[in-house]
């Protein structure tokens, strides 16, 4: 099976002398739903966004669907970000956009033209139950719907890899509920690869799924 | 209105840049219109003893455009119930030849100082009078006014072009959240900045569209026109083609170069 993340000995941290995952060595395997735990300030967020090249690896390789994260060109990581679906506690919705234009930006990104993305922006819409509030404007939107629109928008160009850093941290039961079905769909039937950073795992999940934990920087495979 | 706040600051400041610009044309019109002026009313007087035709002229400087001789008719009429016709026929004939030479732009002062020399070089050429001292200051005067206009000029455009840039750092910071989001999902730097690009070139033309209509009711008005014909020049302030042209082009390269400061600055800083 491919293998859409690899890290060996992989360190990560944002001052020189300060080490926030250490020697980290795993692999997941493309198709895979993968959840990250840990306590708050362990370094569960850290290692995501060292995921999609928002910070560098201090030491150690890390390989992202194929591409190596160490000293990336800004032209690669544009590249692998197209590839790659991230969904965010606080949503990073654009204000000024309405929801249909938030969901299609991935799409506006990659050069597909209108109608293409009008149909799959619609679809999506239609799965996350906002096709009514697709005129409407984020600020408009209660928290749960917002999340519902970010998922919408990290399926949008059917990425390899979903990145998922707390992404039903403030939600109601309902929009949790349409957030996992979300992922555990895209896993199922698009064999999407899943990256889910949270404080704890949701006991409706129904996927298998791999867990690792983060304690004192060191990440060690539970299940 | 905060955003018709930001688009009138820019406008204001692209306005001011091209205004300064316009303003330094016309002036460098108006120099050459009344240099022009002067070539035609200017000339040197040159005394030879034997006659000269123009195309001689022409061959001992390029500047040369023509020569007129000087009639010395009135002076010998003057003369004509104090000697005799004899003495006056003889004078005439060793009278020098007087002429006004003409030439074909308007000379600096070292080029009268030139010519004036190469001129008595000549054995033919008696004297050569070329009112330097007269044309030195109006010369240095016009120059003057030249270099002072260009000046402002260039400080008004630095000025405006620091507050051009100011601005768009606000747009920047205006837009910062949309840019991180769309980079986050791998959007090229010229997508992200598309926003900036986008009001700085409508802000150009908009720039460009006001300044064309200030220069308009300038010359509707007609005072700058009076001003001018009250010293003897005609010239057009503000040709709706090929000024507004340029206009657009400095607004649009202004504001893309200053643009692209701010994006380029901004991908360093990431």
């Amino acid at each position: 099976m491919d293998k859409v993340i690899i890290a060996e000995n992989l360190s990560l941290s944002y001052k020189e002398f300060e080490t926030i995952i250490s020697k980290a060595s795993f692999s997941i395997d493309a198709g895979t739903f993968v959840f990250i735990t840990g306590a708050s300030g362990s370094g569960k967020s850290t290692l995501l966004k060292s995921l999609y090249g928002a910070i560098e690896p201090r030491a150690g390789a890390l390989m992202v669907g194929g591409v190596k994260m160490n000293r990336i060109s800004t032209s690669k990581l544009n590249f692998l970000r197209r590839h790659i679906g991230i969904v965010f506690q606080d949503y990073k919705l654009i204000k000024e956009w309405t929801i249909e234009k938030n969901v299609m930006l991935p799409l506006i990104i990659s050069g597909y033209t209108k109608d293409i993305s009008g149909t799959q922006v619609q679809k999506l819409l239609g799965h996350v139950k906002l096709i009514h509030q697709a005129g409407k404007y984020p600020p408009e939107l209660s928290g749960g719907e917002q999340q519902r629109v970010a998922m919408a928008r990290a399926l949008a160009h059917n990425p390899i890899l979903i990145l998922a850093d707390e992404p039903t941290g403030n939600l109601d039961e309902y929009s949790s509920e349409v957030i996992w079905n979300l992922l555990e769909g895209a896993n199922t039937q698009l064999k999407t690869t899943i990256v889910v950073v949270t404080h704890h795992i949701p006991s409706s999940i129904k996927v298998p799924y791999k867990h690792y934990h983060i304690e004192m920087g060191n990440i060690h495979e539970v299940s | 209105m905060k955003s018709l706040k930001n688009h009138i600051s820019l406008i204001i400041a692209l306005f001011t840049v091209l205004f300064s610009v316009q303003i330094y044309v016309a002036v460098d019109r108006t120099i050459s219109a009344y240099e022009n002026r002067l070539k035609n009313d200017y000339s040197i007087i040159v005394v030879s003893n034997k006659a000269l035709a123009v195309t001689e002229f022409k061959a001992m400087d390029s500047i040369i455009e023509r020569s007129e001789p000087i009639a010395t008719d009135q002076v010998l009429n003057r003369l004509q119930g104090e000697m005799t016709k004899k003495n006056l026929d003889l004078l005439k004939l060793t009278l020098p030849k007087f002429y006004r030479v003409y030439l074909s732009r308007f000379p600096t002062p070292e080029e009268i100082q030139k010519l004036q020399k190469k001129l008595e070089k000549n054995p033919v050429i008696e004297r050569v009078e070329g009112y330097a001292q007269t044309h030195d200051t109006v010369y240095k005067l016009m120059l003057l006014f030249k270099d002072v206009v260009q000046i402002f000029s260039i400080a008004i455009a630095a000025v405006t072009s620091l507050l051009i840039l100011k601005e768009m750092r606000l747009w920047q910071f205006q837009h910062a959240e949309r840019m991180s989001i769309m980079a986050l999902f791998g959007a090229p730097v010229w997508l992200r900045s598309a926003v900036l690009f986008r009001l700085a070139i409508v802000d150009a033309i908009i720039a460009t569209i006001v300044l064309c209509l200030a220069f308009f009711v300038i010359e509707q008005y007609g005072w700058m026109d009076l001003l001018l014909r009250t010293v003897g020049i005609s010239i057009q302030l503000f040709d709706f083609l090929n000024d507004a042209l340029r206009s657009l082009i400095i607004a649009l390269g202004v504001s893309i170069i200053l643009t692209l400061t701010i994006v380029i600055g901004s991908e360093e800083e990431e």
